[in-house]
């Protein structure tokens, strides 16, 4: 109750702060005088930002904006593009179905929360834009929901429309649920074994073969009789005809290299390895199919099955020309991925520009939206990160972050809300319905504490 | 000479031996399989004389001497300074363009007692069954091979504090040196600090199985049963002063009767008299002044591991002389309505409050390697890069009572060193050398070893 009615008061002064940054948005923006990484085309110095309707308009040298632009003076500090976090179970109040081991039937679009704060958290760590995937509990999971992270608005205003659309694959411990034990009188899943979780694979994919065959056959009119829609092959229709992207959770390199072998067979592309934390092991074979891979930097040991795992992974794919990106997997790692990034450069080498491209181009490329964001480049959304010193510094952070030429994060009016929020906390805090037991008031609901650092892990999945 | 012996030799060698009669050689040849995993896990360096030269010299416990040597023999700092005469015979490491740092210090790690989260719980020994385990000792778990060791020196760490948990009183914390074949090679303060869970209020259930049903308890009778564990403990704190008092009276006159030996409360006597720290596990305000209460009710040397919100009780723990071991960086602040950086800042309004603290990671040992860019992110957030610096090196010297031995660059000190080409919190700098007890540490762990095997496959 107690919670409740500060989250409420606190969404809803976000809110009428955010419609004021809204109102200004629709003038032209200028940024000044920055060291701009463009994660494209290098890193220019002292160079202006010229952004109009939400796009990168210009980018050059002592830009003129009109009189009435709102100009930002970045001398002296960095700016880069929004990162994008090609792994994420961010504002989902549900991440795994576990019931069946194909759930390509689920959406994440259905249980998106525009309201939690990891968003906000999210966006002061310079993450703009993010893939949400289903949980990693069954060997095909649900439909991703590719957003940018626009909180404050509403839920539709988050889905990047044109993204091209996804779905999460899981191989290894978390399919198999090895790791965990079934409740009392629960008879365990199918499958129990990496052989099972394939073959689960196999038969999905010879399902919706004979499935699109059968539309196929109904649209050329070979057939009267219209198929029966079926929600769970519909997907996998999709990945077949390389409509849908495949984002496949999985940790032993061996088992990636099944699976690709298993889309090779169905004539399909598997769109990125997800972890991955093995694939340095197969970085050829992965490269010769195009197929991406979105890494974690370092994390390794957590589980039996990363213990293969080393930091020059990110390295070793990028030399063999493969596209990396590194994820969070986790709204507390999110506010990071800018030192995840300098770790590339760290473990084995790969140049500045690369490194970012890590946590900015190269997940756009992965999720099919790098037409309008991933680098500063003109014609680009202005997805936009500002910083107060090289973003790979540790002693770097965020000053303000935009998307669209929108700000949804500005440090210094963080700060000078927090004394009326202060206040308004202390406030609500001497209700008689938020008193402590005991002194006349209503006990306070149970407190949900989001300290998990995996989401996917408190659901029972762990990434 | 190592041994390397294939699955397939593997099995030959033992369906022979599974034939030989003689138990003497048997024993001979497992003694060969012992040596010949070939891994780096026996790699406890080079000792010996040697001069690090022309080396820019962070001492941290005082000025930075830019262009310095250091001596190191027998395993400690033999000279430090601008002008050092480096002896005959010494083996020079020409620093120019680098810098030297302590190596850094953990003081809240599982490091040794846990080798791989999930899948494998043979590897976890963090936790003792039960809710006192005073005589549970840290010391005796640390598996001195696991691979965390080498993958967390090779950044620059060279000392952590390796804590048991779980239950009320989980056991007793070990320092250990980051390098050794033996636990006893690694020990610095094999017995450092006894692990509390500082009683708080828990509303019960939950966990990560998706099918249990949590079963919240009435807030009420969640305090009640915090308040009821505080004097649980307190009365266990009591009866272990006596006990020790008992065993110390039979000690000196023999013909009083002989009081019963009881590990537990044995264990507990050196903490409970003040001779060695206690370290309360407490996160919010409440809990930590609570901790602080009971600390100066029962007279013990506490510290703080957490330490969330210390800052809000800068007052009782200045006054009972509390340290903060800060282990929140990485982690995200509890409540909704938490400034984003509420995590981030509070070293430095800690330091502004004047509370002693070092960061730390609260790793389990393979994240370990990250303590410079928790330091480092404290630094983005208001604390200084100097005071940054000091909360990884002598300020956990200091908490962990070492700092006579290790934390800063001065002469007599453990040669615990580390020499690096920038910013010792920065993520882009490399570490070109580690020196742990004046041994010259190789830079390889599992992960150089796995990287250097796949690099170049084609």
């Amino acid at each position: 109750m107690k919670k409740a009615t500060v989250f409420l008061l606190l969404i809803s002064i976000n809110l009428i702060s955010l419609k004021l940054a809204s109102a200004q948005s629709k003038n032209e923006i200028l940024i000044r005088n920055a060291t701009v990484m463009t994660a494209a085309k290098g890193t220019l110095e002292n160079t202006d930002i010229l952004i109009q309707n939400g796009k990168i308009a210009r980018i050059g040298k002592n830009l003129k904006a009109a009189s009435n632009a709102q100009t930002i003076d970045a001398t002296g500090k960095f700016v880069t593009p929004g990162i994008v976090d090609c792994h994420s179970h961010t504002m989902m109040d549900a991440v795994n179905e576990f019931s069946y081991s194909v759930t390509s039937m689920t959406r994440i679009r259905d249980v998106l929360n525009p309201t939690d704060i990891a968003i906000y958290r999210g966006l002061a760590g310079g993450v703009t834009a993010a893939n949400l995937l289903h949980g990693s509990a069954n060997a095909i999971g649900g439909q991703n929901s590719t957003v940018k992270f626009k909180y404050g608005k509403p839920v539709e205003d988050f889905v990047i429309a044109d993204a091209p659309p996804g779905i999460k694959f899981a191989l290894g411990e978390n399919p198999k649920r090895t790791n965990f034990n079934p409740a009392p009188g629960q008879t365990p899943r199918y499958p129990r074994t990496r052989m099972g979780v394939l073959e689960v694979i196999r038969d999905a994919f010879i399902r919706a073969r004979d499935y699109k065959k059968d539309w196929d056959d109904f649209r050329a009119k070979r057939t009267t009789v219209q198929p029966r829609r079926d929600l769970e092959l519909d997907p996998l229709v999709e990945v077949i005809e390389g409509k849908r992207l495949v984002h496949a959770h999985g940790y032993r390199s061996d088992e990636h290299l099944n699976l690709m072998l298993l889309a090779d067979e169905f004539g399909f592309r598997v769109a990125t390895l997800q972890h991955a934390l093995e694939a340095y092991k197969i970085a050829p074979e992965i490269a010769k199919r195009g197929t991406a891979a979105s890494i974690f930097a370092d994390s390794w040991s957590y589980k039996l099955e990363a213990y293969d795992s080393i930091p020059y992974n990110g390295y070793i794919l990028w030399k063999n020309g493969v596209n990396v990106s590194i994820n969070s997997d986790s709204n507390e790692r999110m506010r990071r991925l800018n030192l995840d990034a300098a770790k590339m450069m760290k473990y084995g080498g790969v140049p500045e520009e690369e490194s970012l491209k890590m946590i900015t181009l190269n997940p756009a490329k992965q999720l099919g939206i790098d037409k309008r964001t991933g680098s500063i480049e003109t014609g680009k959304d202005a997805d936009i990160v500002i910083w107060t010193a090289h973003p790979f510094s540790v002693y770097a952070r965020p000053d303000l972050t935009m998307i669209e030429g929108e700000i949804y994060f500005d440090r210094s009016k963080d700060i000078a809300k927090r004394a009326e929020l202060q206040k308004e906390r202390e406030a609500l805090e001497k209700l008689d319905v938020n008193r402590a037991p005991g002194s006349g008031g209503t006990p306070p609901a149970r407190p949900s504490e989001h300290r998990q650092e995996d989401l996917d892990e408190a659901d029972g999945g762990n990434r | 000479m190592k041994l390397r012996i294939t699955n397939y030799e593997l099995r030959i060698i033992k369906s022979v031996l599974n034939l030989c009669l003689s138990v003497f050689i048997c024993g001979l040849i497992s003694s060969a399989f012992a040596q010949s995993d070939g891994s780096q896990q026996n790699q406890t360096g080079k000792a010996g004389t040697f001069a690090i030269t022309n080396a820019r010299i962070v001492t941290v416990s005082g000025a930075v001497i830019e262009n310095g040597t250091i001596v190191i023999s027998d395993g400690k700092i033999a000279a430090v300074g601008a002008n050092v005469t480096v002896p005959g015979g010494a083996q020079r490491i020409d620093a120019a363009g680098l810098s030297v740092y302590p190596g850094m210090i953990d003081a809240g790690t599982n490091m040794g007692l846990a080798e791989v989260g999930q899948g494998a719980p043979a590897t976890i020994d963090v936790a003792e069954t039960g809710d006192y385990n005073a005589n549970a000792k840290a010391m005796l778990g640390v598996n001195p091979h696991s691979s965390h060791i080498n993958v967390t020196r090779v950044n620059g760490i060279t000392t952590v504090l390796s804590i048991p948990q779980g239950g009320i009183i989980s056991g007793q914390a070990a320092v250990i040196n980051l390098n050794g074949s033996t636990q006893n090679d690694m020990a610095v303060v094999p017995t450092f600090g006894l692990m509390v869970n500082f009683p708080r209020i828990t509303l019960g259930g939950g966990g990560f199985n998706p099918f249990a049903q949590a079963a919240p308890i009435d807030f009420g009778e969640a305090v009640k049963r915090r308040d009821q564990r505080i004097e649980d403990l307190k009365k266990l704190f009591r009866d272990a002063e006596n006990y020790a008092k008992a065993q110390d009276a039979y000690a000196k006159d023999k013909s009083l009767p002989a009081p019963a030996i009881d590990l537990k409360m044995a264990a507990l006597a050196p903490y409970v008299r003040g001779e060695r720290p206690v370290i309360f596990t407490a996160e919010r305000e409440r809990d930590i002044r609570g901790a602080a209460r009971f600390i100066a009710d029962t007279k013990v040397k506490g510290i703080i591991l957490g330490g969330q919100e210390a800052w809000k009780v800068a007052d009782e723990l200045k006054k009972n002389n509390i340290a903060v071991i800060y282990t929140n960086i990485y982690n995200l602040p509890v409540r909704d309505d938490d400034a984003y950086d509420y995590l981030f800042e509070a070293p430095a309004k800690m330091a502004q409050a004047g509370v002693r603290f070092c960061i730390s990671t609260g790793d389990s040992g393979a994240e370990v390697r990250d303590l410079p860019y928790h330091a480092g992110l404290a630094g983005a957030f208001g604390l200084s890069k100097d005071e940054a610096l000091k909360a990884v090196t002598l300020y956990p010297a200091q908490i962990l009572g070492v700092a006579d031995r290790l934390g800063s660059i001065e002469q007599g000190k453990i040669a615990n060193l580390v020499v690096a080409d920038g910013d010792f919190l920065e993520p882009r700098t490399n570490v070109k050398y580690v020196f742990i007890g004046g041994r010259l540490i190789p830079l390889t762990s599992r992960h150089t070893e796995l990287f250097e095997s796949f690099k170049d496959r084609k």
